[in-house]
């Protein structure tokens, strides 16, 4: 599969979100599972909204202002269940325009 | 210490299921209360979008009055991609451009808000911008819920779940457990907006008239998906979904938005969608394990209904009008229990999955049980076969000089070397085994 540069945060720019500040719905239940035990970071490069990045010592963070509620890093990260997934406060979170 | 119920049925969720739900019960003049987290109904709510409109003909015979519609479907592509090319089909007719119309393009955000009028017309009480939290138990019986904002409990005879593929209320009440990777799929999809006589033009169809197009092949790389292209009204929808595991063994680490990306640069895509503007980016799973993936979905005092229970015919990619259909089962057997004066009992709720085994629902899933196992043990579907298809057309229309028994042998030794003559066969035989 040749490179095809993908800029998520362009696509991400036309959407439109209440993000509820300090309050994010998904969370990270221990970093350090991130950086010590999961090898492979599924979560890093299949987010549609890339909220997770694999940073360079190997931890992964984690930003929830775009993501788009589809559930699949709940899903994946079936080997560790290190995510915390919920559904934002009611009324917060991606709202779309046309679904 | 059971509270008093205040209403006869919550709803929670305000899809095409839920509405379906709360509309009948209502209808039937149930006390209902509707929750929804979204701003406003469709706010959170994610599809291709295509409405079948048998389902909803059952429960609003008259919705073409005034339901938001954007185009009804005449012409069907389905295609086979390679790299470069496509193979694939065409099947338009004059008979899907007479009224009633039997399936429609829509945008979910307006057909939802739509839908949701129609319901609180009915007499249901909606309340939106508001998240359940857990369900409230007595014992073993659900009796209502538990909502985030002040006083936020609130009491039913009967919750009905049509919040979603996530469903986090049925996982954290112990109905089912966590959904496995290989039974849903990720889907991303763009909407591109478009000056209406472009797409007209481009797309061959009248005013009202709408293409579908469904794409297998390479655009998947490898994985197990579909990629799709809608006209809607003004705009087109175009959308690419693999299953969520295949996505998180990819060897090259394969995002979805690189998916999209690149089926928008296909050279047989990218004319088509060339111009359009992009107005928004979503992302959303669809449960596709079928048969053998649906949940227990009644239990004391509790149903489920839609993505939820994963009623979504991935084959041929039917789920609203499954969502819609279970919905109204679930209001039936509420209203049937209700004016018999039974409990919202097990036993009671029994006669839903009873309606559901004897619909079209639960006998086509059942018809297509093995597909997901077919499909997924033997990823050449995706992979060889689109390639070697593509390869074949492209041998057989060029013309060079080579006699056209040559070609024929060329291929057919081309899909030998990929593939033996017993696997070959067996693909066939096994394809035809799922779909029979």
């Amino acid at each position: 599969m040749n490179a095809v540069a993908v800029n998520v945060e362009e696509k991400l720019f036309q959407n439109r979100y209440r993000v509820d500040a300090g309050r994010p719905h998904i969370q990270i239940k221990d970093p350090e599972i991130c950086a010590n035990d999961c090898t492979q970071k599924s979560c890093t490069y299949v987010c549609p909204a890339s909220c997770y990045k694999a940073e360079g010592n190997g931890s992964v963070t984690l930003i929830t202002d775009g993501c788009l509620e589809c559930g699949s890093c709940r899903i994946i990260c079936s080997e560790f269940s290190n995510v915390n997934w919920e559904y934002p406060r009611g009324g917060h979170g991606i709202l779309f325009k046309f679904g | 210490m059971k509270k008093p119920s205040q209403f006869d049925a919550i709803v929670v969720g305000a899809g095409p299921s839920g509405n379906a739900c709360a509309y009948t019960l209502a209808k039937a003049g149930l006390k209902v209360l509707q929750i929804e987290r979204g701003e406003y109904p469709g706010s959170k709510n994610v599809q291709g979008a295509i409405l079948y409109s048998d389902a909803l003909e059952k429960i609003i015979p008259d919705f073409r009055d005034d339901a938001p519609l954007e185009r009804h479907i005449i012409e069907q592509r389905v295609w086979v991609l390679d790299d470069n090319s496509f193979v694939g089909t065409h099947y338009r007719s004059d008979d899907y451009n007479k009224p009633p119309y039997n399936r429609y393009t829509i945008i979910r955000a307006q057909f939802d808000k739509w839908f949701s009028s129609k319901v609180r017309e009915a007499g249901a009480l909606l309340i939106c911008e508001t998240t359940v939290n857990h369900l409230i138990m007595d014992g073993e019986q659900v009796v209502g819920v538990q909502c985030d904002r002040e006083a936020g409990d609130v009491y039913a005879d009967v919750v009905i779940l049509a919040d979603g593929v996530n469903s986090t209320l049925a996982r954290k009440a112990g109905f089912h457990g966590e959904i496995k990777d290989s039974n849903v799929a990720l889907a991303v999809k763009e909407i591109l907006f478009m000056p209406e006589d472009i797409i007209r033009q481009r797309f061959n169809i009248g005013e009202e008239e709408g293409v579908v197009i469904e794409m297998v092949g390479k655009i998947t790389d490898g994985m197990m998906g579909t990629g799709f292209l809608y006209t809607n009204k003004e705009s087109l929808t175009i959308g690419i979904g693999c299953m969520l595991g295949d996505f998180k063994g990819s060897v090259n680490k394969t995002s979805p938005y690189t998916l999209l990306e690149k089926l928008k640069r296909h050279p047989s895509i990218a004319p088509l969608i060339q111009g359009g503007e992009m107005k928004e980016y979503a992302a959303h799973l669809i449960p596709e394990g079928g048969f053998y993936a649906i949940p227990k979905v009644y239990g004391n005092g509790w149903m489920i209904v839609g993505d939820s229970g994963g009623f979504v015919n991935a084959v041929h990619r039917e789920g609203s009008n499954l969502a819609m259909t279970t919905g109204r089962l679930a209001a039936e057997t509420v209203i049937a229990a209700k004016a018999a004066g039974k409990p919202m009992s097990e036993a009671v709720l029994k006669t839903y999955k009873t309606e559901l085994d004897k619909s079209f629902v639960m006998k086509d899933l059942h018809k297509y049980r093995d597909m997901p196992e077919v499909f997924h043990k033997n990823n050449q579907f995706f992979t060889t076969y689109p390639e070697l298809v593509s390869k074949a057309a492209h041998k057989m229309f060029t013309v060079d000089g080579v006699d056209k028994k040559t070609k024929e042998r060329e291929i057919f030794s081309s899909f030998r070397t990929s593939r033996s003559l017993t696997g070959l066969v067996g693909d066939a035989v096994k394809l035809w085994r799922a779909f029979r």
